[in-house]
């Protein structure tokens, strides 16, 4: 393993210190948490709380800010994390109109999150919740935990955040949560395995000359292993699985994010990019916004993942517009 | 017999446990997992060791209270909420019935686990370690035996909960690593005499 850290278990909280010195003014630390808040009031209006493990960042500290997250609480490294520390989030977020919580679909982050919700209850703070599941690359079967949230949960913090600044109620919030997360999918390739600085080894051996297609954010397995292939030939493979997804047919109005895993470089990103963009224009979809970089990482795993979210509300396209004082968007 | 000092020393053993076997396990969660259980609960069990030097328990409720709220606030993943509901759900069982055996309390945390994991029975989870061993206990049948034929049994059996399942067919031929660690807390209870069936 070759990484610039300290001690293994200490990386969680000298990266939280490390981001709120460089961003001081825009973001501060709860003291005695791992929970990161924005400096901005928000003036009554929802607050908006995610998180989860660490090792995807920016997300999801990197989205705290005016028209984003109230509050991101960061787990341990791929560890989701705990209830108490989820609360201190809630009760730093709520201005009186309640809370509502971006959790991705992963089987710890649920029980923990649901646990604050229970916890925010007994405090008489009115908590609501969706639980983002975009990664197309697992079936939604009774016989897995069910699809991953990936780097489409982004798009909700974008969203939702906007519609929150806009002074929506929590019941909005929910319901337009609720018709949001079913019209975004994502689906990514790896090169190779991320490494969690305190397990020190890869989360999984993959040929020199290897992809896999479909390896969730965690190192979780995918739906098929091939050859290493040209960017336009993994980008047609991604583009086929969410064109299977979606049905789209031309003029359609998508948003489109090309997100980094970590280790692979912008060039490479906008290589592939390209690529995604000729497959798009040739089923000539309409894409009203577009955004390409790290989002959504896996630590030092090298791959890509495809996002598209329908775009079925105008509004949508709107609130993905309107501006944000973020470290990361 | 259940007793304050008992269960103290079962947590103590259990904690030591955790520790000693860290890498162990979270070496059998690399391999169908995120291989981050031994971590994770081994930040739980130095916590708990220290909670436990640290304070005096007049009941056995608030005793196992702290000890659920320490898996809880310290282990994080899915262990901790699973752990600390076993505990929670263990105190709340405690303080309804002051007379509750050992079977009664076991039977109240594996249902905090169900409620709260929703999984249940032959799903290759902890849960496979924590029904033939409360069946046990019942019985007044438990030995060291029974709590390793009931992790071996996860070995062929296939993930349907958790992130192992995304392993599917894949995840057949591994202990499941929360059934392990379930069967060092049974084991220390034994140790502990806190069962002495």
């Amino acid at each position: 393993m070759k990484k610039i850290i300290n001690e293994p278990s200490a990386v969680v909280d000298e990266m939280i210190k490390g981001m709120v010195f460089a961003y001081d003014g825009l973001i501060e630390r709860l003291p005695e948490t791992n929970v990161i808040h924005r400096t901005h009031s928000h003036n009554g209006k929802v607050g908006l709380v995610s998180g989860g493990g660490s090792g995807h960042e920016p997300s999801h500290a990197g989205f705290v800010g005016k028209g984003m997250l109230s509050a991101a609480v960061c787990g341990e490294v791929f560890t989701s994390p705990t209830p108490d520390q989820i609360l201190e989030a809630i009760k730093v977020s709520d201005e009186g109109n309640g809370v509502f919580m971006i959790v991705k679909n992963y089987s710890g982050d649920i029980m923990n999150f649901e646990m604050a919700k229970d916890l925010a209850d007994m405090e008489d703070i009115s908590v609501d919740f969706v639980v983002v599941d975009d990664d197309i690359a697992v079936e939604d079967s009774t016989y897995t935990a069910g699809k991953r949230g990936i780097a489409g949960t982004v798009l909700v913090h974008k969203i939702l955040g906007a519609a929150a600044e806009e002074g929506a109620s929590l019941t909005e919030i929910k319901t337009l949560a609720d018709k949001l997360v079913p019209a975004i999918k994502s689906i990514g390739v790896a090169l190779t395995p991320a490494t969690n600085p305190e397990v020190g080894k890869p989360g999984f051996d993959i040929g020199d000359d290897e992809i896999e297609f479909g390896v969730g954010i965690h190192g979780e397995p995918g739906y098929r292993r091939e050859k290493l292939q040209p960017s336009k030939d993994l980008a047609a493979e991604l583009v086929h699985q969410l064109k299977k997804e979606f049905q789209w047919s031309a003029d359609e109005e998508y948003a489109l994010l090309i997100n980094g895993m970590g280790a692979t470089p912008l060039m490479e990103q906008f290589v592939f990019t390209n690529d995604v963009h000729q497959l798009l224009a040739q089923d000539e979809l309409a894409l009203s916004f577009k955004k390409v970089g790290d989002y959504m990482t896996s630590i030092d795993m090298a791959g890509l993942s495809v996002t598209l979210v329908k775009l079925e509300d105008p509004k949508w396209l709107a609130y993905l517009n309107a501006p944000v004082t973020t470290i990361s968007w | 017999m259940l007793s304050i000092e008992n269960v103290n020393t079962w947590m103590n053993l259990f904690s030591e446990q955790l520790l000693e076997k860290k890498t162990y396990l979270s070496e059998l969660d690399t391999a169908i997992g995120d291989g981050d259980h031994g971590n994770n609960l081994a930040r739980g069990a130095a916590a708990l060791k220290e909670k436990l030097a640290d304070n005096e328990y007049e009941t056995l409720t608030d005793l196992l209270k702290d000890i659920g709220m320490v898996f809880v606030s310290k282990i994080g993943g899915a262990s901790g909420p699973l752990y600390g509901s076993a505990f929670i759900s263990m105190a709340k069982a405690s303080k309804e019935n002051e007379e509750l055996d050992l079977a009664g309390l076991l039977e109240a945390g594996l249902d905090g686990i169900q409620k709260r994991g929703k999984a249940v029975a032959g799903e290759k989870t902890m849960v496979d370690e924590w029904i033939p061993v409360v069946d046990a206990v019942k019985e007044n049948s438990l030995t060291p035996e029974v709590i390793e034929e009931a992790v071996a049994k996860t070995e062929q059996m296939k993930a349907t909960k958790g992130r192992a399942s995304y392993l599917g067919d894949r995840s057949i031929g591994h202990l499941d690593p929360g059934a392990m660690s379930s069967s060092y807390l049974f084991k220390t209870m034994i140790e502990a005499g806190v069962y002495d069936g």
